[in-house]
């Protein structure tokens, strides 16, 4: 059958080359008022110059940001109010669903047990690698090979983590590496790895390790080497050896670079969705805040119960962040 | 199948306001301009008045839809490549002889894009709905154009539940097209010759025989799988709808439905007790991967494997199930799989469980009335089984000698017997946030984590959207 040209393929031709369109329009017109204001800005002297110069300056990027950041969280806000689908103010309700519901309770407890978890022995091995990695001969090799996991997203470290998981019953070809391995070690008849409750948070807990140790391992590596020579051999010519060392010079000189790390790790353990998408789909237990809420929202097409997950988990986030900048800020503040 | 119905949000305010100046502008243009023909036609005698030529030969039959000829009308559906290239083959002819044309456009992700298109003015003429609740929110858009008298007269060859699926608020708005069956049991029927078993024809039998199987020592005679990505859980609420439909018959199904019977009520929890009894059982599951709570990270095409190699004897699952065995798999009443029917878990009369799907019209436009009519009848759902294995229509004038594969023979039996309960998939009927929300994850703990019924619907009913 030989047909004319498709309608639709007709159809989207002629709204791809109309949007082209007025997208080259709208930037012509950006164009046009950034001159305009730039001009009469820079025309702008005496009394005006300086209110006129921040507003020229400042405008597009609080603009921006209102756009971007202020206003959807002002809405997520307002949203986390109402009811499911938007129509009806219900107050706390949604709250008290959070931290009532047991599968939402179960996401908060989880939540938090990832955040005190993940992050520390991330950073905590990260320390040991740099440490030890860089006594070794050929150590931008090792440290490379630390670092690779870093670069793969966390859905295909999940997927990764699924055949290493994988469960098959004792007697069986077994398919997976961890079972496989437990089985040769005399363990003959292991879990079901991923279905084991609490265990499995755990075991997906290792994912995350592994894929930010190689981020703490470098930036603590590249700490550890910034501190003075000097220092050092101070250290050294007052006797100072082994851990204590470590503990009274290397560990207070790095302090802030460990913090930075920690939190660092722990900001994308919170937002942490990919790995529970992909290997359990917050089923068996192991649930967490922004599945919870992508679940919410976007399965169940609740928007209220979605939005107040989401308010919590921003209330998370906001200290950690705090406390970076405050960091940041006093290290700017010595130097 | 499953369903992600996924339009349920605000986007329910009435077009009405807008629409109507528009629509009564139109209609005044329309009756001028056919006024003006009409005058021009009486000035100059025949010439100018659309004839409607009539069809002959092969052609004939379709007489009934001619003269739109040069017209073109625009489908949106969820079927994709290959089974989207039977539907084209099937109407080639209609399109050769009528001069319309249907121009198909199929896509996976037809559930958000259909609310999409709709409620930006680009609504296709026909969208096939596979979902009532998909379709009831789209009537809520005030989109939906009602059938016309030839579609509704056709679809009376249906059983009539369909038409109440396809009705909102009282009004009928689109014929179903095709169907598919649920109620069925997948089996080796080579193992079960060779072991000397019968197939089970009523639920006792069904258990005894499971029994007999658990203490043979080969095996185990269930096997299930219900992981599916995103949308695990959805088989193992196939089993309950089963339980349920066969035990409590439609009445009590259909307040289930609707929330009148709660998942905490006594029959509920009895079907949830049965399903227990049946694919919790730890002796009779899951043959071919382990404990009960391998089911739970079983995916569901995997899950009929074991038959084929004796370590597990049956699996329920839908018609569609054919599709999963390996190639070079022979599916027959004398082949290595074929499927038996369900039989009632209580006294409910031929229960039939299953899913279709509805032709939904945007536009009355008669060419779009003309497809939607041809679409309705046992002509067409011929043709269609003509083309291809693997369809169903639950027609009852459709002429069931066609069907060449066991099991649309088998499915069509049951789909067009007058005497049969069929009920829709129940989580496709059910609101978003259960159906294939948290009626999925709480069944879901159910396997893997050892919940008790009462946990399971306490979890499910406290879900429920309160509006």
């Amino acid at each position: 059958m030989s047909a004319p040209v498709h309608p639709f393929l007709a159809g989207t031709a002629s709204d791809a080359a109309s949007k082209l369109g007025q997208s080259g329009e709208a930037i012509l017109i950006f164009f046009g008022v950034g001159l305009i204001i730039f001009v009469a800005a820079g025309r702008a002297t005496g009394r005006l110059h300086r209110p006129m110069t921040i507003t020229v300056l400042l405008g597009p990027a609080l603009i921006l940001l209102a756009v971007g950041l202020v206003i959807p969280a002002i809405r997520t806000i307002y949203l986390s109010f109402y009811n499911d689908d938007s129509t009806a103010f219900i107050s706390g309700k949604n709250y008290t669903w959070a931290f009532t519901n047991h599968s939402a309770q179960q996401a908060l407890i989880n939540t938090l047990l990832w955040i005190l978890i993940a992050p520390i022995v991330a950073t905590v091995l990260g320390l040991l690698m740099a440490v030890l990695v860089d006594r070794l001969r050929w150590q931008s090799v090792y440290k490379s090979l630390i670092f690779m996991p870093m670069a793969i997203s966390f859905v295909g470290a999940s997927i990764i983590w699924k055949f290493v998981y994988d469960y098959r019953a004792p007697g069986r070809p077994q398919t997976g590496l961890l079972s496989e391995i437990v089985m040769k070690l005399g363990w003959h008849n292991p879990p079901d790895w991923i279905l084991t409750h609490p265990l499995n948070n755990f075991l997906l807990m290792v994912i995350m390790v592994w894929s930010q140790t190689g981020f703490a391992m470098v930036v603590l590596s590249a700490a550890i080497k910034a501190i003075p020579d000097d220092i050092i051999d101070a250290a050294k010519v007052d006797g100072a050896r082994g851990l204590a060392m470590a503990f009274r010079i290397t560990l207070p000189m790095i302090r802030n670079t460990l913090i930075v790390v920690l939190t660092t790790v722990m900001i994308i353990t919170l937002k942490l969705f990919d790995i529970i998408r992909t290997m359990t789909g917050g089923n068996f237990g192991t649930e967490v805040l922004a599945n919870d809420m992508y679940s919410q929202t976007f399965t169940n097409f609740d928007t209220g119960k979605g939005s107040a997950l989401a308010v919590i988990l921003f209330a998370g986030v906001l200290p950690l962040v705090g406390y970076n900048i405050v960091l940041l800020r006093r290290e700017r503040q010595i130097r | 199948m499953f369903s992600t119905s996924g339009t349920r949000g605000p986007r329910t305010r009435s077009h009405d306001e807008h629409t109507r100046p528009h629509a009564r502008r139109r209609a005044l243009l329309t009756a001028a301009a056919s006024a003006s023909l009409l005058a021009a036609a009486c000035s100059s005698g025949s010439k100018g008045t659309q004839a409607t030529p009539s069809l002959t030969g092969d052609c004939a039959q379709y007489q009934a839809y001619a003269g739109h000829s040069g017209t073109t009308v625009t489908m949106f559906a969820s079927i994709i490549s290959p089974e989207s290239d039977s539907l084209q083959k099937s109407w080639a002819q209609f399109t050769h002889c009528t001069g319309i044309k249907i121009s198909y456009e199929g896509s996976n992700d037809f559930e958000s894009q259909l609310g999409v298109r709709v409620s930006g003015g680009n609504a296709p003429d026909l969208a096939v709905i596979p979902q009532p609740g998909l379709l009831a929110q789209m009537v809520k858009t005030h989109k939906v154009v009602k059938p016309p008298a030839d579609t509704v007269s056709n679809e009376n060859n249906w059983a009539p539940i369909w038409k109440q699926y396809a009705t909102v608020n009282g009004t009928f708005y689109a014929a179903p097209m095709s169907a598919n069956m649920k109620s069925l049991v997948w089996y080796s029927p080579k193992a079960f010759r060779t072991a000397g078993y019968q197939v089970p024809t009523t639920w006792s039998d069904l258990m005894s025989l499971s029994a007999k199987i658990a203490t043979s020592g080969k095996g185990k005679p269930w096997c299930g799988g219900i992981s599916s990505g995103t949308a695990t859980g959805w088989p193992a609420t196939d089993w309950l709808e089963e339980v349920v439909l066969g035990k409590y018959g439609g009445q009590v199904y259909d307040d289930w439905v609707s929330h009148k019977a709660k998942f905490s009520d006594p029959q509920i929890q009895d079907a949830m007790k049965t399903v227990q009894n049946w694919m919790l059982n730890p002796a009779w599951v899951n043959g071919g991967f382990g404990g009960v709570k391998t089911i739970a990270t079983t995916t569901f095409q995997d899950a009929g494997k074991p038959i084929l190699k004796g370590d597990c004897w049956m699996l329920q699952q839908a018609s569609f199930y054919e599709a999963q065995w390996p190639t070079g798999t022979q599916v027959g009443p004398d082949g290595d799989v074929f499927a038996f029917y369900l039989p009632a878990a209580g006294s409910t009369q031929t229960p039939v469980e299953g899913g279709g799907e509805f032709v939904t019209a945007f536009s009355s436009r008669p060419e779009v009335q003309a497809v939607q009519n041809y679409l309705s009848t046992p002509q067409w759902a011929e043709a269609r089984i003509k083309v291809a294995r693997g369809w169903v229509s639950a027609n009852e004038k459709v002429d069931k000698t066609l069907y060449t594969d066991p099991i649309d023979q088998l499915s069509a039996k049951y789909l067009t017997d007058p005497n049969s309960t069929f009920r829709f998939d129940a989580s496709d009927l059910m609101p978003a946030a259960i159906g294939s929300g948290e009626e999925w994850k709480a069944m879901t703990a159910w396997f893997a984590q050892g919940w008790n019924t009462t946990q399971v619907a306490q979890d499910i009913d406290s879900a429920w959207p309160s509006s």
